[in-house]
């Protein structure tokens, strides 16, 4: 990127539904190759100032796409996203496409394997345009942690898109592609779509499988989807959804119609509402008050389409931010032990012995925050240590995971803001990572407990930065998530 | 908890986590690393005896869906020229590293 100082940008534009764009498709009015095309035009236009893509996948692209075209042309059905344009978070493996997870560790390394999500959405027809930048091993609030410089958010060049999601969320804030997929390990689908004003999904833990997904804390990594609105998104969960072997933690649990789900109103004739808790942990002190104002307005369109608002109480969300830092950073030093410069990736040229390969490979390969996760999840991990850190949090991870589901036994959906403050302006938490983590603050409970939620946006603040309302649901209720989604986004706030 | 860590504890952890730290960075981990310590000794304030520790949200019953293990059968695996083609260093057949065994 030019070190020329640009003034703040905007690149915000929607991209078309689903729905619209795969008719278009089936009628021939619109060629998928084309299609694609006019994204890799767009991309090349616009990259350069938001550093989206770390790598275009064309040929792949257009040889899907040309299959899609023929099968309109002939008249065949088309599969659910037939020619949608899709763009993939660098922590998910595409077959010969570089790898990076973000980091200078990886550099060179193309994997001989499609994920299973990825693999689902194209076998569903999606055209996948590339790869997508993301906060190194998808660690980080910001997109500040890529070792290729940061995305910035396309609302306002000069403001982070959140992390560690954050390109995937740009992506289709700035309709660099119609959807992404991201991962959320405490909060990295949810927060970027959040500061990005698009719709983000965390589906529950085992919904989707993590075969192919670069490992950072495999207790609570999830692959989920970005869209501009939240049917699309319903849509795409559906396709990647559902029982894989080659993940184990995969439930075996059917996948219902999301987006079918997503069109039920949240007062059907002769019900009663949907039940909607509203936790008072969420609005106390730090919260930024035109966020709140936001929320409110939500909350009271929720209220206005027929829901019953009942407060809620879980006490130990204070303690959710501590306690997710210490397992987080547990299991990615023992997920990161691989990257050891012996199978992919970077060697350092300082390997005279195997100690010293290990030691300077990794210390060269690894960005500041990696290294201080690892450190951190190493000594809580270390003898004499284990139980006062590692031990306790997993205690206090049930806390407040049953503290969850008792909530969810009086109502139906929670809702609260996804993120403290709108999206912040680069540069201004790197220097303190306690307070970079407090970002995460109503997004890693849910990571804990391993229940789904949906990020939908919920209007402005008075300068345009994007509020997100979080909506979070039972495990497997992710069809309550989107209704109530729905239903925000209806509001038009 | 909320133990001060001290130079020599970050350089042990750094040896144990394979991270060669430069003198600089161990002082920035060393800040860090107790910073965040100190937020997290917040944990203190909880009395968890009796309280079972969650590993996985598997453990809360089936209400996330059952998973299984598959069967433990032979299958194909991932091409090993394709594997070994990302390598740094390999001999088509092995991976290679410097040498551990002097002769």
């Amino acid at each position: 990127m030019s070190s020329e100082v640009k003034a703040a940008e905007t690149f915000v534009e929607k991209p078309r539904t689903l729905a619209a764009l795969r008719a278009e498709i089936a009628s021939g009015r619109v060629k998928a190759t084309d299609l694609a095309a006019g994204y890799y035009q767009r991309i090349a236009q616009i990259n350069p100032r938001l550093n989206v893509y770390l790598s275009l996948t064309k040929e792949r692209a257009l040889e899907q796409a040309a299959r899609v075209d023929e099968a309109a042309a002939k008249g065949d059905p088309l599969a659910p996203l037939a020619g949608i344009p899709v763009g993939i978070k660098d922590v998910l493996v595409m077959q010969g496409a570089p790898a990076t997870a973000g980091s200078k560790i990886l550099k060179g390394y193309r994997p001989p394997y499609d994920a299973t999500a990825v693999a689902r959405l194209e076998a569903a027809g999606a055209v996948l345009l590339g790869k997508i930048n993301c906060d190194e091993f998808a660690m980080g609030s910001s997109n500040e942690n890529s070792a290729y410089g940061p995305v910035r958010n396309p609302v306002d060049t000069e403001r982070v898109p959140g992390g560690s999601s954050g390109g995937s969320a740009a992506a289709v804030a700035a309709n660099m592609a119609v959807a992404t997929l991201g991962s959320d390990t405490g909060g990295s689908i949810r927060q970027p779509a959040s500061f990005c004003g698009v719709v983000g999904v965390l589906p529950t833990y085992g919904r989707v499988s993590r075969y192919g997904l670069i490992a950072f804390a495999s207790s609570l990594d999830r692959v989920g989807p970005f869209a501009a609105n939240v049917r699309d998104a319903a849509t795409l969960l559906g396709v990647i959804a559902g029982h894989d072997p080659k993940d184990a933690t995969s439930s075996l649990a059917p996948v219902p119609d999301y987006a079918a789900e997503s069109d039920k109103p949240v007062k059907e004739s002769g019900k009663a509402g949907l039940r909607i808790g509203v936790p008072t942990e969420y609005f106390a002190e730090g919260l930024d008050p035109e966020v709140r104002a936001a929320i409110d307005k939500g909350i009271a369109a929720l209220d206005k389409a027929g829901c019953a608002i009942k407060p809620v109480s879980l006490p130990h969300t204070k303690y959710a931010v501590p306690t997710y830092y210490l397992i987080a950073t547990a299991e990615a030093s023992a997920n990161l032990a691989r990257f050891d410069g012996v199978r992919y990736g970077y060697r350092s040229p300082k390997s005279e012995t195997l100690s010293a390969m290990y030691s300077h490979s990794r210390d060269e390969g690894f960005g500041a925050e990696v290294k201080r996760r690892i450190l951190l999840g190493t000594y809580a991990l270390s003898a004499g240590y284990y139980d006062a850190y590692y031990r306790k949090a997993q205690q206090v991870r049930r806390l407040l995971a049953e503290e969850y589901l008792r909530a969810f036994a009086e109502v139906d959906a929670i809702v609260t803001p996804t993120a403290p403050t709108p999206a912040f302006k680069l540069g201004e938490k790197t220097g303190d990572p306690l307070a970079m983590y407090l970002a995460d603050i109503y997004t890693v409970t849910a990571s804990l407990a391993g229940i789904c939620g949906v990020t939908v946006p919920c209007g402005a603040t008075k300068a345009g930065l994007p509020v997100g309302m979080q909506v979070l649901a039972a495990h497997l209720n992710e069809g309550a998530a989107f209704r109530v989604a729905r239903a925000v986004e209806a509001a038009e706030l | 908890m909320a133990a001060k860590v001290t130079v020599e504890e970050v350089q042990r952890v750094a040896e144990l986590a394979h991270l060669e730290l430069t003198p600089d960075e161990t002082g920035g981990m060393l800040t860090d690393l107790n910073a965040i310590l100190d937020y997290v000794a917040e944990l203190n304030e909880l009395d968890t005896a009796g309280v079972a520790p969650l590993a996985q949200v598997s453990e809360l019953g089936d209400s996330a869906g059952a998973s299984k293990l598959r069967a433990d059968k032979v299958q194909p695996s991932l091409d090993r020229a394709a594997v070994l083609s990302q390598a740094p260093e390999s001999d088509q057949v092995f991976f290679k590293v410097p040498k551990v065994i002097e002769r």
